[in-house]
C-alpha cells in the first residue's frame, strides 16, 4: 500500500513550548488512522502542523512525495487536504450553502456530491438557506464535515468531530466517516470517544507528550486491554 | 446537554432590529427637545450627511479591523491624502467648478473622486506592504508603524503643499439649500448623502450576493478557517485595505468641500470620530458601521445645538452608552 503523508522527526514549538518533540508517522493511502491520547499529548498540535497552521520548527512532512512543511496553509489545502477542526469552525454569519459554496473552491457546487452528503445529514438540505450560526452542535458539525468532503480531497484530517453531540448525532456521523472510508477516502482522525475509533480505525497512533508512543493494528488495541490501560490510563470499554 | 437532533427544526433566526431603530428613536426623541420642526429636518439632514461621510471614511478601516485584526492608526493619512489630491483637478478646474451647472460640475467632481480614490488606493498598497506586513499579529507596534506613518505623511503634505490652508469653495450648483417650506436642506449635503448610500449599497451587494464578499465576511469571522479551506487571506486584506484605503481618499475629498478647506492635519479630529464609530458598529460590520457613522453624526449635530458645551464629549459619553448594552458593538462580527 503506498504511502499518502510521512511525518520525519517533527517538532513544533508554540512561542516557548517545545509541544511535537519529533514525531515520525506514516498514512497509507486509503486508510483511517486514529490518533489518540490524552488531553495535552499534541493530537491538535499534529493536525494543525500538518495543515500549516503552525510552522514545523524542525523535521519533514511529505505529501504524495511533496515537501509541504514550509508551505502556507491555503498551499496545503489546495494540494488536496480538507481540515474539520476540533472547534468546526464554520463561519456562523454565513448560509450553510454559502458555507459550502466556499468550501468549493475549484468551481460550482456538484450536485452529485450535494446529493449524496445530503443522504447523510438531511438536516443541511432543510436548512440550506439559514444562518450556520443558528444551527445546533450536531448540525453545525455536520455542515463542517459536508465542508471538507464537498470536494474530493487526498487527505481528510479530522479533529474530535463527535466531541460534545448527542449520541444520535455520534452514530449518524460514524456512518458518514464510514462511507467517506469506503469511498476511498484517506483519514487521518483525532478521536476522544473510543467506540468511534474502533468502528472506524484501521490503524491507530497512541501520543504521549509529542511524540508517538504506540502505532499498530486498531482491531489489536481495540482487544488489548492492558495495553489500553498502559498507553491511555483507561480502557476503551471504560470510555464509550 | 441541549443539543439539538439533526431533524429537530431550527430555531428562527432572530433579526436584530433594535442597532437599526436607536438612530430612528434618536431622532424622534429630539423632536420636543429642539422644539421647532423646521431646525429638527435641518438638524437631522446635516446628520445624515456627516453621518455618510463619516461612514464612507470608516468602512475600509472596519473592514481592516475585523478581517485582519490590523490597527491602523494611520487611516487619517489616507484621508489628508485623498483631500489633497483632488486639488490637483479641483483647483486647476475652478473655472468649471464657478459654472451653475450640475453637469460641469460633476464633470470635475468625479475625475476628482476617481483620482482620489486611485492615489489613496496606492498608497494603501505601500503603506500595507512596507509599514503593515512587518507587524501582523503585534498590536503595539501596529500602533507604532502607523501612527508614525500618519506623521510623516502629514509632514509629507506640508511640504508638498505648504502649511497654509486650501480654500476649497463648493461648485456653484451645489451651494445654497433646497427649501421646502420652512425647512432648508444644503444642497451638498444631499449628494453626499447620495454618494454614502451608493457607497453602502454597493458594499452590502459585494459582500452579500459575490463569492469574494463572501469570502471576506468568512475571513472577518475565522481568517485561520478560511486558509484552511485554501484560500490566500492576505490578498484578500491587500484587496481590502487598498479598497478601505481608496474610499478613505472619496471621504477626504467629499468632507473638505463640506468644510471648504483643507489642510494637513484635517483628519486629526477625524480620526477620533471614525474609532469611535468602528468600535460601536462592532469590528468588521459594515452595517454596524452604517449606523454608529449616524448616530455619531447625530449625537454632534444635536448635541451641539442642544448643549454645545458638551459638543466634544458627546460622541465618547455615547461610546460608553453603547458599549455597556453591548460590549462587543451593535453588531458582534468577531469574537474580538
Amino acid at each position: 500500500m503506498s504511502e499518502l503523508l510521512r511525518l520525519s522527526g517533527v517538532h513544533t514549538h508554540i512561542r516557548r513550548y517545545h509541544i511535537l518533540q519529533g514525531i515520525d508517522l506514516v498514512i497509507p493511502q486509503g486508510q483511517t488512522i486514529m490518533l489518540l491520547g490524552r488531553n495535552g499529548a499534541g493530537k491538535t498540535t499534529t493536525l494543525r502542523t500538518i495543515m500549516g497552521l503552525w510552522q514545523a520548527s524542525r523535521g519533514e512532512i511529505n505529501l504524495a512525495g511533496e515537501r509541504i512543511e514550509s508551505r502556507s496553509t491555503p498551499d496545503i489545502a489546495r494540494l488536496g487536504v480538507g481540515y474539520v477542526p476540533e472547534s468546526m469552525a464554520v463561519f456562523s454569519d454565513l448560509t450553510v450553502k454559502e458555507n459550502l459554496v466556499l468550501a468549493a473552491r475549484d468551481g460550482p457546487l456538484d450536485d452529485r456530491q450535494l446529493d449524496w452528503i445530503f443522504g447523510f445529514f438531511p438536516a443541511l438540505r432543510r436548512f440550506w438557506l439559514s444562518r450556520a450560526g443558528s444551527l445546533s452542535g450536531g448540525q453545525k458539525q455536520m455542515l463542517s464535515i459536508a465542508r471538507a468532503i464537498i470536494e474530493p480531497r487526498k487527505l481528510l484530517l479530522i479533529d474530535e468531530p463527535t466531541k460534545g453531540l448527542a449520541p444520535a448525532i455520534v452514530m449518524a456521523l460514524i456512518e458518514c466517516l464510514k462511507e467517506i472510508k469506503r469511498k476511498g477516502a484517506t483519514v487521518l482522525l483525532v478521536e476522544q470517544n473510543f467506540f468511534a475509533a474502533r468502528e472506524l480505525g484501521d490503524g491507530v497512533l497512541v501520543m504521549d507528550n509529542g511524540t508517538i508512543v504506540h502505532r499498530g493494528e486498531m482491531a489489536a488495541l481495540a482487544a488489548d486491554v492492558p495495553l489500553q490501560e498502559r498507553l491511555l490510563g483507561l480502557s476503551l470499554e471504560a470510555h464509550q | 446537554m441541549t443539543d439539538l437532533a439533526a431533524t429537530d427544526p431550527l430555531p428562527k433566526p432572530k433579526r436584530d432590529l433594535a442597532p437599526i431603530l436607536l438612530p430612528i428613536a434618536l431622532a424622534l426623541a429630539m423632536i420636543p427637545l429642539v422644539g421647532s420642526t423646521s431646525s429638527w429636518l435641518t438638524l437631522t439632514a446635516a446628520s445624515l450627511a456627516m453621518g455618510m461621510m463619516i461612514f464612507i471614511m470608516a468602512s475600509g478601516l472596519t473592514l481592516v479591523f475585523g478581517l485582519m485584526d490590523v490597527l491602523n492608526f494611520g487611516h487619517g493619512a489616507f484621508i489628508a491624502v485623498g483631500a489633497y489630491v483632488a486639488t490637483l483637478i479641483l483647483l486647476p478646474f475652478a473655472a468649471s467648478m464657478q459654472v451653475d451647472s450640475l453637469w460641469m460640475n460633476l464633470a470635475v467632481l468625479a475625475p476628482a473622486a476617481l483620482l482620489s480614490m486611485a492615489v489613496s488606493g496606492a498608497l494603501g498598497l505601500v503603506v500595507e506592504r512596507v509599514l503593515i506586513l512587518p507587524v501582523y499579529g503585534q498590536h503595539l507596534k501596529q500602533i507604532l508603524m502607523t501612527t508614525g506613518g500618519l506623521i510623516v505623511a502629514e509632514q509629507a503634505l506640508y511640504a508638498i503643499w505648504g502649511p497654509q490652508i486650501i480654500p476649497l469653495p463648493l461648485p456653484a450648483s451645489l451651494r445654497g439649500s433646497l427649501v421646502i417650506g420652512d425647512v432648508a436642506i444644503a444642497k451638498y449635503r444631499l449628494l453626499a448623502m447620495l454618494v454614502g448610500l451608493v457607497v453602502f449599497i454597493a458594499i452590502q451587494l459585494v459582500l452579500n450576493r459575490t463569492k469574494l464578499g463572501l469570502l471576506i465576511r468568512a475571513g472577518v469571522e475565522n481568517r485561520e478557517m478560511v486558509e484552511a479551506l485554501g484560500y490566500r487571506i492576505r490578498r484578500l486584506f491587500l484587496g481590502v485595505f487598498m479598497t478601505g484605503s481608496a474610499l478613505a481618499g472619496l471621504g477626504g475629498m467629499l468632507w473638505a468641500l463640506y468644510r471648504e478647506q483643507i489642510h494637513a492635519s484635517m483628519s486629526d479630529d477625524l480620526t477620533v470620530l471614525i474609532f469611535i464609530v468602528v468600535i460601536i458598529g462592532g469590528l468588521g460590520s459594515i452595517g454596524g458601521c452604517f449606523i454608529g457613522a449616524i448616530l455619531v453624526a447625530m449625537v454632534a449635530n444635536y448635541g451641539g445645538f442642544l448643549v454645545p458645551k458638551l459638543a466634544l464629549v458627546s460622541n465618547i459619553l455615547l461610546m460608553v452608552a453603547i458599549l455597556m448594552w453591548r460590549p462587543r458593538g451593535l453588531y458582534a462580527v468577531t469574537s474580538r
